[in-house]
């Protein structure tokens, strides 16, 4: 069953409610970004430069780049939290102008409320669109899709990092977004708690159907979670490379062969590119 | 129990007496302050030129306090007092707590307001006092002026700095989530500072209740300060240190009333795991 959030009224509450399917496929969002330069200042050149892609609907995108090279502008830009200086982000055939529930961005921080509760904190999206009559189906659904149902009601400062990260995650997904929009989410966690939570993600990303856009610098997540790979290049930033992961699902561990083989294909072009920043002149 | 010692050998040490080891050093320092006014009040009886003023010791203020306490005469002192500060802290609060939040907001009316601010405060609000006599027709509405203008910096600048102090990220993700202004106020904001804010009252209370009792010392016919300023005036020395004590105690219930609402409010944790 596909629903999109345009019919999303009655019968998809009813939908929720039948035990057999909690989790709803649902259609993710397309994403253009035309012509998309960006200049912080006048004095300074540009952060990004004549930037051409399309994101398909269901596709598992890492931006992957050194820091500086403008990923994370490109990611809040598609965000709608801030806008290009010219060309634009168009989602779904419109042009992005502002933030929506319906794509949502994880930072690097969970950022969780630490005065609520981790049910309350992953209602939050619920309360802003006014959708407060679904908090209670809906939220206990995405605590456990993240493998929180038992923390409902604890404080959210109680929980390990890994936890309050998944929290953000059933925070983003509460609102059936098309579109997770991930800002190094996993950096600040240990190597364990990472390698699962970028499984999980991406499983949890397949199995709703969502779009989903990953900032990394780090080349084995970008293999581990993508289905394609935009490698950036600095100064400015524009993609040097668009690569396809066309790994099974099966072999997207990093202990495998046909992991290590991507990955190390990938690395490779990520470092001559990283070169090329190094010998290309400033200006 | 563990066996570290948490003084160094040989320093004093009050007995261990477990959980009611709290109980036990307030009860004490209570007896030593009832301690040290008895002892006042003989040095005071002992003292030819001082001993008309023997009523203020522990004995015959007790009987006073008695007296105004089984009379209900308590009731009618504190009703007044507390009305003037209860209207002043509430006008300090409805001022200060959204000035607050702008100045804390927004760096140039932070930059504006900073000196004009920090002038105004320093001034003793007691300064205002003909000025607010002439202003207002009644006594009660300059005494609640001076309180709110005792009590509105405490408040501004906690809320002030409790704003400043909210993580940003707090911020982008309710943005990110679709909030609107109304939101950021009242689900993330108002939750944020909700303690800087309470903190500001409860230093507000404590400036407020010391600049009450000598306003009320003016013009006003109802109050402890009135209270206090009558019973000097008749001599009625045991009754005048007996209003003393009802001020400090009252004064002591509503910064433990304070106390209450900040732990009620606080959300931040004493351990990080």
């Amino acid at each position: 069953m596909i629903v999109t959030r345009l019919n999303e009224t009655g019968a998809d509450q009813v939908a929720a409610a039948s035990a057999e399917s909690t989790v709803k496929p649902i259609r993710g969002a397309h994403v253009a970004i035309r012509a998309l330069s960006h200049t912080y200042r006048r004095s300074d050149g540009p952060v990004l430069r004549d930037m051409d892609f399309e994101i398909h609907q269901g596709e598992v995108v890492a931006l992957l780049g050194r820091s500086g090279c403008g990923k994370s502008t490109l990611l809040h830009m598609m965000a709608g939290l801030t806008h290009p200086s010219e060309g634009e982000v168009v989602i779904n055939g419109r042009g992005v102008r502002a933030p929506s529930p319906r794509w949502v961005m994880m930072f690097q921080a969970p950022s969780l409320y630490p005065w609520m509760t981790v049910a309350q904190n992953a209602a939050l999206g619920l309360r802003f669109s006014r959708k407060t009559n679904e908090i209670a189906t809906r939220v206990p659904e995405v605590l456990d899709l993240v493998d929180l149902a038992a923390f409902a009601e604890r404080n959210a400062q109680d929980l390990s990092g890994g936890q309050q990260q998944r929290v953000a995650l059933a925070r983003s997904l509460a609102t059936r977004p098309e579109m997770l929009l991930l800002d190094e989410p996993f950096s600040a966690l240990d190597a364990f708690t990472r390698r699962s939570l970028q499984q999980d993600v991406r499983e949890i990303a397949r199995r709703l159907g969502l779009t989903m856009v990953l900032v990394t610098h780090d080349v084995s997540e970008a293999v581990l979670m993508a289905d394609r790979v935009l490698v950036l290049d600095a100064n400015p930033g524009r993609v040097a490379h668009d690569v396809t992961i066309t790994l099974k699902e099966d072999a997207r561990r990093a202990g495998s062969d046909a992991f290590q083989e991507e990955q190390a294909r990938l690395m490779q072009l990520y470092t001559d590119v990283a070169h090329g920043d190094a010998t290309t002149p400033l200006g | 129990m563990t066996a570290i010692p948490d003084t160094p050998a040989g320093a004093f040490r009050l007995p261990r007496l477990g959980r009611f080891r709290g109980l036990f050093n307030a009860v004490l320092g209570i007896a030593l302050l009832m301690g040290l006014w008895w002892l006042g009040g003989r040095a005071v009886a002992n003292d030819p030129d001082m001993f008309a003023f023997s009523d203020f010791a522990p004995g015959p203020t007790l009987a006073a306090l008695w007296d105004i306490l089984s009379t209900g005469e308590v009731l009618s002192m504190s009703g007044p007092s507390l009305y003037r500060v209860g209207s002043g802290l509430a006008i300090a609060a409805a001022l200060g707590v959204p000035l607050g939040i702008a100045v804390g907001r927004t760096t140039w009316l932070r930059e504006i307001t900073n000196v004009p601010f920090q002038f105004l405060r320093m001034i003793s609000p007691l300064s205002w006092m003909p000025i607010a006599v002439m202003v207002y027709d009644t006594w009660d509405g300059a005494i609640v002026f001076l309180i709110a203008v005792a009590a509105v910096w405490p408040i501004l600048f906690s809320t002030a700095s409790g704003v400043r102090r909210i993580d940003p990220s707090w911020l982008k993700v309710a943005r990110n989530l679709g909030a609107n202004p109304f939101h950021m106020l009242f689900v993330v904001i108002l939750p944020a500072i909700a303690v800087d804010v309470l903190t500001g009252i409860r230093l507000a209370l404590g400036v407020a209740w010391v600049v009450l009792v000598p306003a009320e010392y003016l013009g006003v016919t109802s109050g402890l300060g009135y209270a206090i300023n009558d019973a000097r005036d008749i001599l009625d020395y045991s009754r005048l240190a007996a209003v003393v004590v009802v001020i400090g105690v009252i004064g002591f219930l509503l910064d433990w009333l304070c106390m209450l609402a900040i732990n009620k409010f606080n959300w931040v944790r004493e351990t990080a795991h």
